[in-house]
């Protein structure tokens, strides 16, 4: 039987995907969406249950690999990442998949998140974005806006929030996305397109802590403000937002203006490219603060996707171009050197 | 014909500017003496900056051997030959040599500016300073260049060959072939004929310098050692360290995974392992020391052997992550090339001031295996030890070295391949629990490897405590001290796996009892040799096994009269040793970076007996 045929015949359900635990996300936490989405995509990557490796840091964030009927590890604070990376390296067969939060892989893991991004393993990194830390409390987070009140912030952060597009766009990510909690629709999409990547997929999913920092992406997310507030970006397609998609993307030079499509025709528009480096930089700047006016609106879908070698797979060709040249390591001649001499 | 003096020992000190080939002289001579057959301890002594500026005393490197007919445990504490290359490394190692040894200078390295930047008030060649010592000037650049005047080389390319002469001029004075060295200078540089020519040429021209000068009227030869039978071969520690790595990846049948961070002084481990890709050693330099260690728990997970080396501050960096190894109970080895400290300390000294760290340095109750290498070749079969330990018993382990073993050498009679130990890691086999039970343990307290890729064991583990046997997350106050107390029990298991310890010299009963670990063992075996000869009733037991301890230490800590504990610290196995048998052991310490001498050793013996 070929691998597909087994596969074929095992046909995964979403349900296979869940544990035995009972899920202790506070009820209303944006994380049992996101749960569930993935749970779904399970079954069609192709890929047996046994293939599957969840790993995480620290945070609420951090409990899903409990939640995941494969091989998993909520591991330590910040270093999933690094975790994976040695995984993967040692183990290029599996598939690898990261779990974070802002706090984890931003703030405490944010050096261990660049290198990884820059390395490009093949492995898929989901990144709860909900500006707080949850499982502390509510402190302000490295993306959280400024003037931020908090319990640790009580006249407001004074501290410039990170935008991790930017950031992972900046390490040299191969595949950048962003997604919504409460979007599962797109949510899904989002996942399968980052899962089918080679490469590190960076999928950012705004995700709302209910308790801790509600509606920090309710503009995004709430009927009336999302499509005004949102910009849907399709391959192939040309940027444009709006209930009745009014609105669109031009560029004038270098330079992104919302313009009127009663007045501007759909093939002035800017084209979403996923392979465009630079449209991607300045896609990722979309990041204006939605109060303020004339703000542009925020992406959301795939930002840039690019085929980059991945390191595991360098390591493993250069082991066998060692073997080529010098041969399969013989320990008898490893243990005696080139300079041996006899007493007796 | 000059005539030939026979001596038993040697101790030659070779300094110069960091960027005179001083390192390459030492190891060469070593080299060529090793494999004449004498038996040899090496110590480089760098300083921590690559190229400190020329001529100060700051930038002044050396390379101390002593080869000998006889046994050699240690580079020697006094040395009977100085090499000085400037006035630096004269005012730097004076005080290491002997009183009518010999110095050979380099009188081109003497000059007015030389003398100053070394802080010298006269030119020690022209007072009367040096009238304690033999000593033989020779213009070795001046030589140098008249050796190399037709070869169209630059005054810096000819200078950078200066290092051969000494050689040269050192393998006449100790009647040694020039082969070794020439045929390295070959392979060397295969790619630069032009630079094969001019040192060979350098070379012979130093050899027969000191032949035809009328500077010494005898030669001296030191016979070959009568070792035990077998082949030998030089080795450093950290080279030692990482072909026992490779011994023991090859023989548990599990490819090696490496992740590091570069640090003086365990980074040659890292270049080491980095030539040997051919047998499938996977070496990666990570961003950080957190990330090297947290890429090894991944490949650890991944059924990989997992090994990670650093030294004191990068360790201390790794301490949480090794928590988490130690939760998880993966298998994984982290070694120590300790270094002086605290903080970033003295980087390129030795020191044993990282055991404490190594049994206690953790959060919550975190116990690990300990153990320690005790010499160059030592690192070999101890740190081959410490995997088996790790596999075997499902833990991190930590290794410890240091700076003085490894980067000394010395002669190994090395293994075949055949003798060395098996490895069996516990992965499973063949039908398994429903639902899988991943912290399910055996007589040990040992649990198996279940790894990513196999069917059925798909299972979670993290750093939250877990509930026994199945690994759940569980705030279970009863289930929590019991995981404590059953981890303790595993490591505590260990000693079931390692030998009894012996008393390594000396007597097995007695007034003093000297205990010692780590690169000690050849200062204190010396000493207690000594000391026996001249009929102190000393015996001397050196630990590789620092925790768990060997079963049967307590017993033989009781036929000694008193203990005394050398450490280069403050004293810290001491206080194990205090703790855990109620004995009145006395702490020798010296914390300066550089190791014991063997009087230091014999004063601490003679003075643990008349003080009571």
């Amino acid at each position: 039987m070929s691998e597909l045929e087994v596969l074929e015949q095992i046909k995964l359900s979403p349900k296979d995907f869940a544990t035995d635990q009972d899920v202790k996300w506070c009820p209303g936490c944006g994380d049992y969406s996101i749960l569930k989405q993935v749970q779904s995509i399970m079954p069609e990557l192709g890929r047996k249950k046994e293939d599957i490796v969840f790993i995480s840091g620290i945070g609420c964030s951090s409990r899903f690999p409990y939640y995941m009927n494969t091989y998993g590890m909520h591991s330590i604070h910040g270093r999933a990442t690094a975790i994976a990376s040695g995984l993967k390296i040692s183990r290029p067969d599996l598939s690898v998949w990261i779990v974070t939060g802002d706090g984890d892989s931003l703030s405490i893991g944010g050096n261990h998140l660049i290198h990884m991004i820059r390395r490009n393993f093949d492995l898929n990194v989901l990144l709860f974005n909900n500006e707080i830390y949850g499982l502390t409390k509510g402190q302000y987070s490295p993306t959280s806006k400024a003037g931020k009140v908090t319990k640790s912030t009580p006249m407001g952060s004074v501290d410039h929030p990170f935008n991790p597009m930017a950031l992972c766009l900046g390490a040299s990510a191969t595949f950048i996305a962003r997604t919504l909690d409460r979007d599962p629709k797109h949510q899904r999409e989002v996942l399968l397109q980052g899962s089918k990547h080679v490469g590190t997929s960076i999928i950012e999913i705004y995700q709302n802590c209910n308790v801790f920092n509600d509606g920090a992406f309710e503009v995004f997310t709430d009927k009336g403000s999302k499509p005004i507030e949102t910009l849907m970006m399709e391959s192939g397609q040309p940027l444009v937002f709006g209930a009745e998609s009014e609105f669109g993307i031009k560029l004038d030079g270098s330079t992104p203006r919302v313009v009127e499509l009663s007045s501007v025709s759909k093939n002035e528009l800017w084209i979403h490219d996923e392979k465009d480096r630079f449209k991607a930089q300045l896609l990722t700047s979309f990041f204006d603060d939605p109060t303020v006016e004339g703000h542009l609106p925020r992406p959301f879908g795939v930002f840039y996707q690019e085929d980059r070698f991945r390191y595991e797979d360098a390591i493993s060709q250069q082991i066998e171009r060692a073997i080529e040249i010098k041969g399969k390591g013989d320990l008898a001649k490893l243990l005696s050197g080139n300079n041996v001499w006899k007493v007796g | 014909m000059k005539i030939v003096e026979e001596k038993n020992e040697v101790t030659i000190v070779f300094a110069g500017d960091s960027g005179d080939g001083i390192q390459l002289t030492g190891t060469q001579f070593t080299t060529t003496n090793a494999l004449f057959g004498n038996d040899i301890s090496t110590f480089p002594d760098y300083p921590a900056e690559i190229r400190a500026p020329q001529g100060t005393v700051a930038g002044v490197s050396g390379f101390q051997l002593k080869f000998g007919s006889n046994e050699v445990y240690t580079p020697g504490d006094i040395c009977d030959v100085l090499v000085a290359m400037n006035a630096a490394a004269l005012k730097v190692n004076l005080p290491r040599l002997r009183k009518n040894g010999t110095i050979i200078l380099n009188t081109d390295g003497f000059n007015a500016k030389d003398i100053k930047l070394a802080k010298y008030e006269n030119n020690p060649l022209e007072d009367k300073s040096l009238d304690d010592y033999r000593t033989i000037q020779i213009d070795v650049s001046k030589l140098t260049k008249a050796a190399l005047v037709d070869s169209g080389m630059g005054k810096k390319e000819i200078d950078r060959s200066r290092n051969m002469f000494v050689l040269g001029f050192l393998y006449y004075m100790y009647s040694r072939k020039l082969e070794n060295t020439e045929k390295f200078i070959k392979e060397k540089f295969a790619k630069k004929p032009e630079l094969i020519d001019a040192n060979l040429k350098v070379l012979n021209a130093g050899y027969n310098y000191a032949d035809t000068s009328e500077i010494f009227t005898s030669r001296y030869n030191v016979k070959a050692a009568e070792l035990p039978k077998g082949e030998y071969r030089s080795i450093m520690g950290n080279q030692a360290t990482a072909i026992g790595l490779v011994a023991a990846s090859q023989k548990a049948g599990l490819d090696l995974f490496y992740g590091t961070y570069p640090i003086t002084p365990a980074s040659d481990i890292l270049h080491e392992l980095a030539k040997h890709k051919n047998f499938g050693v996977k070496t990666f330099q990570a961003e950080d020391e957190i990330a090297a260690i947290c890429s090894v728990i991944g490949a650890a997970f991944g059924g990989k052997l997992g090994v990670t080396a650093s030294s004191g501050p990068g360790i201390a960096l790794k301490g949480e992550a090794i928590g988490l190894g130690v939760m998880l109970e993966l298998p994984m080895v982290i070694c120590n090339v300790q270094r002086g400290g605290p903080s970033t300390g003295l980087p390129t000294k030795t020191e044993q001031s990282d055991l404490l760290q190594a049994i206690y340095g953790r959060n919550g109750e975190a116990p690990m295996p300990v153990i320690a290498a005790s010499s160059p070749s030592d690192c070999f079969e101890t740190v081959y030890e410490a995997v088996r330990i790790a596999i075997e018993h499902m833990t991190p382990v930590f290794f410890l070295s240091d700076g003085y073993i490894a980067n000394g050498s010395e002669p190994w009679k090395f293994p075949n391949p055949d003798s060395l130990k098996e490895i069996k890691a516990p992965f499973i086999n063949g039908e398994v629990e429903k639902p899988f039970l991943p912290y399910r343990r055996d007589q040990n307290f040992v649990r198996r490897w279940a790894i990513p890729g196999v069917e059925g064991l798909e299972h979670r583990i993290g750093g939250l405590e877990k509930q026994d046997e199945t690994g759940d997350v569980s705030y279970d106050p009863e289930n929590h001290e019991k995981m404590v107390k059953i981890r303790q029990a595993k490591v505590d298991a260990v000693v079931n796996s390692i030998p009894l310890q012996e008393i390594n010299n000396g007597l097995p009963e007695g007034e003093v009892l000297v205990i010692g670990w780590g690169s000690t063992f050849g200062v204190i075996k010396t000493a207690v040799k000594k000391a026996v000869e001249e009929g102190v009733k000393v015996g001397h037991i050196h630990l590789r096994y620092l925790n768990p301890l060997p079963k049967n230490l307590g017993e033989l800590i009781q036929k000694f009269d008193h203990v005394i504990v050398p450490e280069m610290n403050n004293g810290q196995l001491v206080k194990i040793l205090r703790d855990k048998y109620l004995v009145d052991a006395k702490g020798i310490n010296k914390i300066k970076g550089i190791p014991f001498s063997t009087q230091e050793i014999i004063d601490a013996i003679e003075d643990s007996i008349i003080k009571v």
